[in-house]
């Protein structure tokens, strides 16, 4: 009896524990994963009639405007930098971070007709989510990158710094701090609707509270703790400096940013994992 | 006999009502404030009294114990709300149960509803593959699957075209080919059938057959009793989220089923204190014998039956129309028959007062089979009182036996009459 007991392969209890994520099940599911990762891509697009182009217009529209607006009429200082490179370098990092909470922050509402009905790790549909975003972000950053050379071939004196090597893991962080809010976020509207009105809201004020359309330098001595304490402000700051060599570096916050970030996710997961299980009976 | 591959030990659902959340933070916050001063809670419900309903908890089901053994074919039979659903939204892990566990040997997949996940911009192919992930499969098998999964939805011609433009017959097939083909250790099914055309159908239960002599095992919910007394080589019989029979005697468990449906006071409908609007209020409805007597048990299809409607008439509208709608086991509607359906002149009289409207059910008519007669109340073109499959009151009866004196006649018949008409020959010669 006892050996029999061994070879169920699944046992379903009631809900118990506060953390409950099987992350080897989410790995057996990857398939899946990238499925919806090319659904979501092809479908989004598949009936515009510019296309994939809208990945490049937004960016690009959104440099153009700050450009003109902070810039030219404003007159922020940019570190010395060619206004367009130094806002769309700040746009092209805040978009992913956005995209990534805006689009997962809906998970159990706009899947509840599809979580009704069969069960998959819940967690594959944020997670590929996150994937696609990064898809749309390499396309972002390749026109930033096209827009980058211009300058450097009319001359512009660009300081690309070693940091360029750490990109790859600031866009992880993103990602990962996206995913985290989103979570958050989403196991929260399952309960309560109205937050998801806040959202959209919230994630704007947030862009002003982050170093996008004024350099870290312009903000006062005493009050870049505060900064230190917006993940999202050492992460474009770092970002900026990786490809324009202007403004700084702040170990100290990046290493905050980064405790941050883990939190924010770790809280995400938790959340999330509870309310999966039984968010079916209450949505 | 094979190995025990779902084991459901003492499963108990609880919904709560009302007081999980108000769905708005700011409630939420008010209500937690008044509990801190000790007042009463301004937003909670009234509460409701009754039927499972306690504490503001309703329970779905209440320790639930089964087995299945691989290559079974378990039939899930019961009424509307005894927990079917929920039964296999805890097995195929939409949602979790409240207490008891749940023990599985394999996969397990769902047919709760087929087309998962299909998106209509994505080719038939591209739905496929998403599909079939969605419900577990990889990549792989998927691959290996493929042709087979074409050619059986009859699709071949437009796997490349977005499902979108698919009819919803062919996006049904394709939907069902994928989940046909899952090969999951356990396969639940429930009410996939009520789609699709005759042929396809058939197609449906051949494919669930063979699944069931692959050695597969299949959960299968349904009202249809005769699929049910068909494909499954047990069932179990649910009731107000219990375990009211659990029999390898398929028929069984259908005729408890059944007859169930008389002996919950279905068979009359009776409440005397409605009064809602001044042109008809049912107090009664019934059927009964010659002898006027309440008939409570199954009827044989050649006995005279009376179809009893009892109500108070406040004011007389002769616009008044009262009948019934009469409808079969899977809740196709039979006919209509109103008081007021011959000519004027054949009218009944009706007066303001108690009355009761009666009428004969003809014998030899109706074929074996359970029956729901729902009643209809309206005034001729203005407004409805009762409207059949909206808000009508309604009880339920069973024909069985008694089909015809016949020799030749002695099961159910095809088709849903059972009429025996009269034969006559002329010679030609």
């Amino acid at each position: 009896m006892e050996i029999q007991k061994d070879t169920w392969t699944t046992v379903i209890r009631p809900q118990s524990g506060w953390f409950d994520v099987n992350f080897a099940e989410l790995w057996n599911y990857r398939d899946l994963i990238a499925l919806f990762v090319r659904r979501d891509f092809v479908a989004t697009y598949k009936q515009t009639i510019l296309g994939p182009l809208w990945f490049l217009i937004q960016p690009l529209f959104t440099t153009v405007v700050f450009t003109v607006v902070f810039g030219n009429i404003a007159r922020i200082p940019t570190d010395g930098l060619p206004p367009m490179l130094f806002y769309m370098a700040g746009t092209v990092a805040w978009n992913y971070f956005a995209a990534c909470l805006n689009s997962t922050s809906n998970t159990f509402v706009a899947n509840a007709n599809i979580f009704g009905k069969v069960y998959f790790p819940r967690l594959t549909v944020p997670v590929s989510v996150v994937i696609v975003n990064l898809l749309t972000f390499t396309i972002q950053l390749s026109l930033f990158l096209g827009f980058f050379f211009y300058f450097s071939l009319r001359g512009t004196h660009l300081q690309p710094s070693l940091w360029i090597l750490a990109t790859p893991l600031l866009v992880v962080q993103m990602g990962i701090l996206g995913l985290g809010m989103g979570l958050i976020v989403s196991s929260l509207t399952t309960k309560y609707r109205d937050l998801s009105f806040a959202v959209g809201f919230g994630t704007q004020l947030w862009m002003y509270a982050t170093p996008i359309v004024y350099p870290m330098s312009q903000i006062p001595e005493r009050w870049q703790w505060l900064y230190a304490l917006n993940p999202m402000a050492s992460i474009v700051e770092t970002f900026r400096f990786a490809f324009l060599g202007a403004g700084s570096v702040n170990l100290q916050h990046l290493a905050i940013s980064a405790g941050m970030t883990l939190l924010i996710f770790f809280a995400g997961i938790v959340l999330f994992s509870r309310i999966e299980k039984t968010f079916m009976d209450t949505i | 006999m094979g190995d025990t591959v779902l084991k459901v030990e003492h499963l108990g659902k609880e919904y709560r009502l009302g007081t999980i959340s108000h769905g708005t933070l700011y409630r939420d916050l008010q209500s937690w404030s008044a509990r801190l001063r000790g007042k009463e809670d301004p937003n909670s419900k009234i509460s409701s009294a009754g039927g499972k309903v306690q504490n503001g908890t309703f329970t779905a089901l209440d320790d639930v114990s089964f087995e299945v053994k691989q290559g079974d074919v378990l039939g899930i039979i019961g009424r509307n709300g005894a927990g079917k659903s929920t039964l296999l939204k805890i097995i195929s892990r939409v949602t979790a149960p409240t207490r008891g566990e749940i023990k599985i040997r394999g996969r397990v997949a769902s047919l709760l509803e087929v087309g998962t996940g299909f998106h209509p911009e994505l080719t038939g192919r591209e739905n496929i593959f998403l599909n079939g992930t969605i419900l577990g499969m990889t990549k792989k098998e998927i691959h290996r699957k493929f042709d087979e999964i074409v050619d059986f939805a009859e699709v071949e011609n437009f796997i490349d075209t977005p499902v979108k433009r698919y009819s919803s017959g062919m996006y049904v097939k394709l939907a069902f080919a994928v989940a046909a083909h899952l090969e999951p250790e356990i396969l639940i099914i429930d009410e996939v059938l009520a789609v699709g055309d005759v042929k396809f159908q058939k197609k449906c239960l051949g494919k669930m057959r063979s699944i069931g002599n692959e050695g597969r095992t299949v959960l299968f919910v349904s009202h249809n009793m005769n699929a049910i007394e068909q494909l499954c080589s047990k069932a179990i019989l649910l009731q107000n989220g219990h375990v009211a029979l659990s029999t390898d005697r398929v028929r069984l468990a259908i005729n408890k089923y059944l007859n169930n449906d008389l002996s919950n006071n279905e068979s009359v409908w009776e409440h005397a204190n409605e009064t809602k609007n001044r042109f008809f209020n049912l107090t009664r409805m019934y059927l009964s014998n010659v002898q006027d007597e309440i008939i409570y048990d199954t009827i044989s299809n050649n006995e005279v039956v009376f179809v009893n409607i009892e109500g108070e008439i406040k004011e007389y509208d002769n616009a008044l129309q009262i009948g019934y709608a009469l409808y079969n086991e899977d809740n196709q509607l039979v006919f209509w028959s109103l008081f007021n359906d011959a000519k004027e002149d054949d009218w009944p009289i009706v007066t303001p007062g108690k009355i009761r409207f009666y009428s004969l059910l003809p014998p030899r008519f109706l074929n074996e089979g359970s029956y729901k007669l729902e009643l209809i109340a309206a005034l001729y073109y203005r407004e409805w009182i009762n409207q059949p499959c909206v808000n009508s009151p309604y009880i339920c009866f069973s024909i069985q036996g008694g089909l015809s004196d016949s020799p030749y006649w002695l099961v159910r018949r095809p088709g849903l009459l059972a009429p025996v008409l009269s034969w006559h020959t002329s010679n030609l010669d």
